[in-house]
């Protein structure tokens, strides 16, 4: 049993042990021992960041790799290893892991017991998925995840939260189910064939390996690349949320509580995008660049319409959601620029996204739960009456909306970048699109907090609010500490994700590297692994 | 008939001897009272598995030729349905216990049925000719109308029954008249004789009008759509253990004769069939999910589900391979642990006869029973095919075989409804964690516990690791399965 595991399953085993071994009534117990466990379980995942190799290539970049027989009848393996791309995103989670559960304290009241639980529970849905380099286990972690997440809506969520967690649920198992049967698809490919796309398998040993996918991609002939492309984007789209199919977002958000809408945006989301920096792009190179521009399209109008609608939205939550929405776009449209600048910038972007938005969330959540509501228009000069709390938002948003210096900013450029210099887009149209996006997306962050915290205290309700206790505090420090080291020091973290990307690349776009020898890869930086 | 014949039927025996003894029991010993019964048929159920694992120990070692004439078969694929009847039909007794004692009914004459029906069952999965599988049938659908009908002073009981008999006796008429059809053409009713016919024959209309009502006759037994009609009312009006027998042990037996016959008798027509049974599992499959998620009652909304799944397993059916054959063995396995579990817990919910059938009932139940609530969440999630629970398994076996097997359209629907199947479903799940209820005592007893508890483990635990399962199926398939390579589907 190796690191992996043991950061994947801490919170499983703490879930059992709370579960069993606390009563329900010892609430602050509870909380304690579900703290200890994610807070064991960060410090665990620290060990992944400081063993990790990030100059390894080849089959070395998959690091951490265990690997035990499964169901050998269906060459099922449990296969877990992770890349710079998967530590990113599992250092993402089990640090939101710690501050959900820390920012949960006061704002549950009732059934405290389940919901740590839970919480723990998805935990290990979540860092399973990031490890799984098998398809049958990815899928098995993937849809472990919704039903805590459905829980989690469904009991502690607002008003409407039956018809929010339902919809969720519903929403990611069509896609799931669907990618499943593209995974089905590629499986048969790769043994014995599939008859009525009247397609010869490759007979080669029947499994479900990632990697062998990664490898036999090419060969896959294209008209079945289509097909299973549809299948992992539905199934990747949904989760993102890519534009027709993101309308279950606003829902979930608004009526999660803050620490599910927190572990929703900075994490759940990303098993999209994730999904197709590791699956699509690599295993699906011709259907992706066939397929290319309507997702671009679709990632554009995700940019644009998910920031106007952030405009006009009159719950902050909400608001905050549909930014989601037009950040997510960014993310994709770097990611199918399908070159080393664009993915990077997809890569770091995700990261980037899961800080800023889920500080907002918190952010939005302490006011909540002051004020029990969260309608902008309630609000109004809250920058006298609790300055801290002003200016931690202050930099949240700013973070949010891709200011220098701060981390959304390295992100948004970069896929700006990689997205104008796209060969694969071949026009510069997408990237002044974007660049728009980043324009509407200052405008209702800083109309927002225009209205809510500037102009006259009038509103008597907000005279007598506390500015952030310690413990707010000690949940949104850490984010707002991340922006600033991101935002001046990106390097260290480009560096764990250029060997990945390169390897995307080089499956996605095989002439890449081929005309452009001189520039990439980048050349490499041993004072990096030095400085560690 | 030899004596190695007599050897291969010692199961059957041993159980029908045990029935009649149970039926006579309470006039001979002045009719025993408390839990003799329950006992008496544990007791027969358990020397019969003993006899079943005797006769596997039997299987590797005899030539496979079927005894009696060709009509009998003892291979593994009749061992594991055998066995599995057995487990399950005593999950049904322990669920039936309590129910009996309360109404006023005999209990003998009821367990004396459940074993003639499980004879039944056992030589419908053992049959390799058309009649011998047609006797079986014939005396397990017999013995459910009598179950069916047991409170014979509930009217729902009563008419649940009649309807079930008018309705089971019409399709095994039709059932009877394709097999005359098919006996025509083929001039014999064993299955591998069939084959052989076959092969020489081009398509004719005599036979496909005979296939298509053996099919016919078989939907009605398996309850998939259109022929489902009598399912919700059944199953609504049976006491609800004669309706967990029914949705569970009767429903796998009528996919173990369906496989068989389907697998070995008719595949050199399976690009004639094959179309129509897919057009009759997506009906199924979108009828009942879709009827499912009106329902208030739930033995009403798992007679709907029961239809969907029927619709599933039929795609392990179409696609006539080897992942295909599995696929229905696994997930008959999965789905009839699955839907025991979740009778137990209907059962703990009742309070008198038929109370505790309403998706509300369930309200709160996460609080005045945390386990069992949180069992039924599992079993419904087993339903659903979430992984990681068995059900997954099963469902990913029969959408592989679809996918192998060209029906790509087919599994498409498929993996829909199996979402749409999750919003009736979690129905109950919102009823029991989201809602707070009564506080109202539940009926548990031991033989209910045990029953979930046993249902709970398995489904984990085949959902966690599902090898010993899928190896064993590989050996109990490959029988049947060999047929099936031969058939054009495969060639295709």
């Amino acid at each position: 049993m190796g690191i992996l595991n043991i950061v994947t399953y801490i919170p499983l085993v703490g879930a059992i042990v709370i579960l069993f071994f606390l009563r329900r009534e010892q609430s602050k117990a509870i909380r304690y021992a579900a703290t200890a466990v994610a807070a064991i379980d960060f410090l665990a995942s620290l060990v992944l960041w400081f063993n990790f190799d990030a100059r390894a290539t080849g089959d070395a970049m998959w690091q951490f790799r265990e690997t035990y027989n499964w169901i050998p009848a269906l060459g099922v393996k449990y296969d877990f290893g992770i890349d710079g791309i998967s530590l990113l995103l599992i250092l993402l989670t089990t640090l939101m892991g710690v501050i959900s559960i820390v920012s949960s304290f006061s704002a549950i009241t009732y059934r405290e017991k389940e919901y740590y639980v839970l919480l723990l529970l998805l935990q290990t849905g979540m860092i399973g998925t990031f490890c799984a380099l098998d398809f049958f286990l990815f899928y098995v972690f993937w849809e472990v995840m919704l039903v805590p997440m459905y829980f989690i809506i469904g009991i502690w969520g607002g008003p409407r939260r039956l018809y929010a967690a339902i919809k969720f649920f519903l929403y990611t198992l069509t896609g799931s189910v669907l990618m499943l049967l593209a995974i089905l698809a590629l499986y048969f490919y790769n043994d014995g064939g599939i008859p009525f796309l009247n397609i010869k398998g490759l007979g080669n040993p029947a499994t479900f390996s990632v990697l062998q996918y990664h490898n036999i991609g090419h060969l896959i002939p294209p008209g079945l690349q289509f097909w299973v492309f549809i299948g992992f984007f539905l199934g990747f789209a949904i989760k993102v949320p890519m534009f027709p199919f993101h309308t279950w977002l606003p829902d979930a958000h608004v009526e999660a509580p803050t620490a599910g809408s927190v572990i929703l945006a900075a994490v759940l989301l990303k098993m999209g995008t994730y999904g197709f920096v590791r699956f699509s792009l690599p295993i699906l190179p011709d259907a992706t660049k066939q397929l290319l521009i309507p997702i671009v399209v679709l990632s554009l109008i995700g940019i644009i319409y998910g920031a106007l609608v952030s405009l006009v939205q009159k719950d902050m939550k909400k608001l905050v959601a549909y930014s989601s929405v037009s950040h997510l776009g960014f993310v994709m449209l770097g990611m199918f620029a399908l070159n080393p600048m664009g993915l990077k910038g997809s890569v770091l972007q995700m990261v980037n996204h899961g800080i800023s938005t889920g500080a907002l969330f918190l952010l939005v959540g302490i006011i909540y739960e002051r004020r029990h509501t969260r309608m902008i228009v309630e609000y109004g000069g809250l920058a006298k009456q609790m300055p801290t709390y002003a200016t931690l938002f202050l930099i949240a948003a700013l973070s949010s909306m891709g200011l220098p210096a701060l981390n959304g900013f390295i992100g948004e450029f970069t896929i700006l970048l990689g997205a104008a210099n796209s060969t694969q887009i071949g026009t510069m149209i997408p990237a002044v699109l974007a660049a728009i996006g980043i324009v509407l997306g200052a405008a209702y962050l800083l109309w927002l907090y225009q209205r809510v915290f500037w102009g006259p205290l009038d509103n008597p309700a907000n005279r007598s609010l506390l500015d952030v206790s310690r413990r707010e505090l000690i949940t949104v420090l850490p984010l707002i500490a991340l922006m600033v080291w991101i935002g001046i020091a990106p390097k260290i973290f480009f560096d764990v994700i250029e060997q990945p990307v390169n390897y995307i690349v080089q499956k996605v776009d095989p002439q890449y590297f081929a005309k452009q020898p001189m520039t990439y890869p980048a050349p490499q930086h041993p004072e990096v692994a030095e400085a560690r | 008939m030899t004596w190695s014949d007599s050897v291969f039927l010692l199961p059957e025996i041993i159980l029908s001897i045990g029935a009649c003894l149970l039926l006579i029991a309470p006039v001979i010993g002045r009719g025993g009272r408390g839990r003799a019964a329950k006992w008496s048929m544990i007791v027969l159920l358990a020397i019969t598995g003993l006899s079943i694992l005797a006769c596997s120990w039997w299987v590797p070692r005899i030539d496979q030729t079927p005894g009696f004439a060709a009509m009998f078969a003892l291979d593994a694929f009749s061992i594991f349905f055998k066995l599995l009847f057995v487990v399950v039909i005593a999950m049904v007794t322990l669920l039936s216990d309590d129910f009996l004692r309360e109404s006023r009914y005999s209990a003998w004459e009821y367990y004396s049925l459940l074993a003639f029906a499980l004879c039944g069952m056992m030589f419908m999965a053992s049959g390799v000719h058309l009649i011998s599988i047609y006797i079986g049938l014939e005396l397990m659908s017999l013995s459910s109308y009598i179950l069916a009908g047991y409170f014979k002073n509930e009217q729902k009981s009563t008419e649940a029954a009649m309807k079930y008999f008018v309705l089971g006796a019409v399709s095994s008429g039709i059932l009877l008249y394709g097999i005359s059809l098919i006996y025509g053409v083929c001039g014999s009713l064993n299955l591998l004789d069939m084959d052989k016919a076959m092969s020489t024959l081009i398509t004719n209309d005599a036979l496909m009008v005979g296939i298509m009502m053996l099919g016919a006759g078989l939907c009605f037994k398996v309850a998939a759509a259109p022929f489902h009609v009598w399912t919700p009312d059944v199953y609504e009006g049976a006491p609800t253990p004669v309706t967990a027998f029914l949705s569970t042990a009767s429903k796998a037996a009528a996919f173990a004769i369906f496989a068989r016959i389907f697998y070995v008798g008719l595949h050199h027509f399976s690009l004639d069939w094959s179309n129509v049974l897919a057009a009759v599992a997506a009906l199924s499959m979108i009828i009942g999910n879709l009827a499912a998620i009106t329902q208030d009652n739930i033995k009403r909304l798992l007679a709907y589900s029961s239809i969907s799944h029927a619709g599933y397993a039929l795609l392990g059916i179409i696609a006539l391979s080897t992942t295909g054959i599995r696929g229905i063995l696994v997930y008959t396995l999965v789905y009839v642990f699955a839907n025991l579990g979740i009778w137990a817990t209907v059962l703990m919910m009742r309070r008198h006869e038929y109370a505790g059938e309403q998706v509300d009932d369930f309200d709160g139940l996460h609080r005045r029973a945390p386990l069992w609530a949180f069992a039924m969440v599992v079993f419904l999630l087993s339903l659903g095919g979430i992984p990681p629970t068995a059900g997954f398994i099963g469902k990913y076996f029969l959408f592989a075989a679809a996918i192998q097997a060209g029906f790509g359209w087919l599994a498409i629907i498929a993996v829909l409804m199996s979402a749409v199947s999750i919003f009736y479903y979690f129905r109950i799940v919102v009823a029991m964690y989201l809602r707070e209820g009564k506080e109202a005592e539940l009926a548990t007893s031991g033989a209910l516990k045990f029953v979930a508890a046993v249902c709970l483990v398995v489904t984990i635990v085949l959902g966690v690791i599902p090898s010993p399962l899928i190896d064993q199926v590989e050996i109990s398939s490959r029988g049947v399965a060999s047929r099936a390579e031969l058939a054009p589907n495969a060639r295709r």
